[in-house]
C-alpha cells in the first residue's frame, strides 16, 4: 500500500473508487430489460396482426411493413428526445429490437447536424449502423456461398 | 370465434416472452462484460446470421412471429434468409439477396433519420 509498485497503486485506487461505486442491479435491469423489450416484441406483433387481417399482407411483405413501421416510430421518438429517456432505464430492452437499430441511425443523424449536412449528418448516420451492415452484409453473403457451393 | 382470440392472445405472449427473453440476455451480457451498444448491436446481429445460417432460427420466428423478427437478430436472420434464398438462384443471387432482403429496414432507417434529422434539433445538451 506504499504506493511505489506504480501498478499495485492503480489496483488500490481502482478498489477504492469501485468501493464508492453503487451497486449494479442486476436482477431489476434484466427485469427492466424484458419488459421494455416484449413490450416493443408485442407493438410488433400488434403491426403484425393488423397488416395480416385488414391489408392482406404476408410473407416478407409484411415482416418488412412491420420493420419499416417500427423504424419510423423510432427515428420519430428519437427526434422528440423520448428514446433516450426510454433506454437510461431499459438498457438493452431498448437496445436490442429494431426500434434501437432506428435510434442508433436517428441520434448521430440529429447531433452532428451542426457540422453541416454532408461530413456531418450523412457521414455519422452511420457511427453504430455501419459495423451493422458491415458485418451483416459480410457474413449474410458468405451463409449464401456457403449454401451455393453445398 | 373465442379460440380465433385465444390464438391471437397466445402469439402476442409468446411474442412478448422470446422478445423479452433475447432483450434479458443482451442485459446479462452489458451486465458481465462492458461491450458497448455498438458491439452488442453487430453481436447479435451475426447471432441471427449464424442461427440462420444452420437453419435454426427460422423455427423460432415460426414459433415468435415478432419476437424473433423485431430483435436486430432478426435483422441477420433477414440478411442470411434473403442470401441463402438468393444462392438458388446462383452466384449473382447469393451476392444480391442479403441486401435486397434488408434493403427496406436499411432504407427506412436512411430516410426517417434524414427526416427527423432535418426536423428536429439535438436535445441532450439540455438534459
Amino acid at each position: 500500500m506504499t504506493g511505489k509498485n506504480r501498478q499495485n497503486y492503480n489496483k488500490n485506487y481502482i478498489a477504492y473508487v469501485n468501493s464508492f461505486d453503487p451497486p449494479t442491479e442486476h436482477f431489476k435491469n434484466c427485469f427492466r430489460a424484458f419488459l421494455v423489450g416484449g413490450f416493443i416484441c408485442c407493438i410488433g406483433q400488434f403491426l403484425r396482426e393488423i397488416l395480416e387481417h385488414a391489408f392482406a399482407l404476408s410473407g416478407d411483405e409484411l415482416a418488412g411493413t412491420v420493420s419499416v413501421i417500427l423504424i419510423f416510430l423510432g427515428t420519430l421518438l428519437t427526434g422528440l428526445g423520448v428514446y433516450d429517456r426510454i433506454g437510461k432505464s431499459a438498457g438493452a430492452g431498448s437496445i436490442v429490437p429494431i426500434t434501437g437499430f432506428a435510434n442508433s441511425v436517428a441520434s448521430p443523424a440529429i447531433e452532428f447536424k451542426t457540422e453541416g449536412l454532408v461530413y456531418g449528418m450523412a457521414a455519422k448516420m452511420f457511427i453504430v449502423a455501419g459495423p451493422i451492415i458491415v458485418f451483416g452484409v459480410c457474413a449474410g453473403t458468405l451463409v449464401g456461398l456457403i449454401y451455393l457451393f453445398l | 370465434m373465442f379460440e380465433q382470440y385465444l390464438e391471437i392472445f397466445w402469439g402476442f405472449a409468446k411474442a412478448f416472452a422470446v422478445g423479452g427473453l433475447i432483450c434479458m440476455i443482451a442485459q446479462i451480457v452489458i451486465n458481465f462484460t462492458d461491450l458497448t451498444a455498438g458491439k452488442i448491436l453487430v453481436a447479435f446481429m451475426l447471432a441471427g446470421v449464424v442461427l440462420q445460417g444452420l437453419g435454426l432460427y427460422q423455427y423460432l420466428v415460426d414459433f415468435a412471429g415478432a419476437g424473433a423478427t423485431v430483435p436486430i437478430s432478426g435483422f441477420g436472420y433477414l440478411l442470411a434468409n434473403g442470401a441463402i434464398k438468393g444462392a438458388q438462384k446462383g452466384v449473382f443471387g447469393a451476392f444480391t439477396g442479403a441486401l435486397a432482403a434488408a434493403s427496406a429496414g436499411i432504407s427506412a432507417a436512411v430516410i426517417f433519420s434524414f427526416i427527423m434529422a432535418i426536423i428536429f434539433k439535438s436535445k441532450s445538451k439540455k438534459n
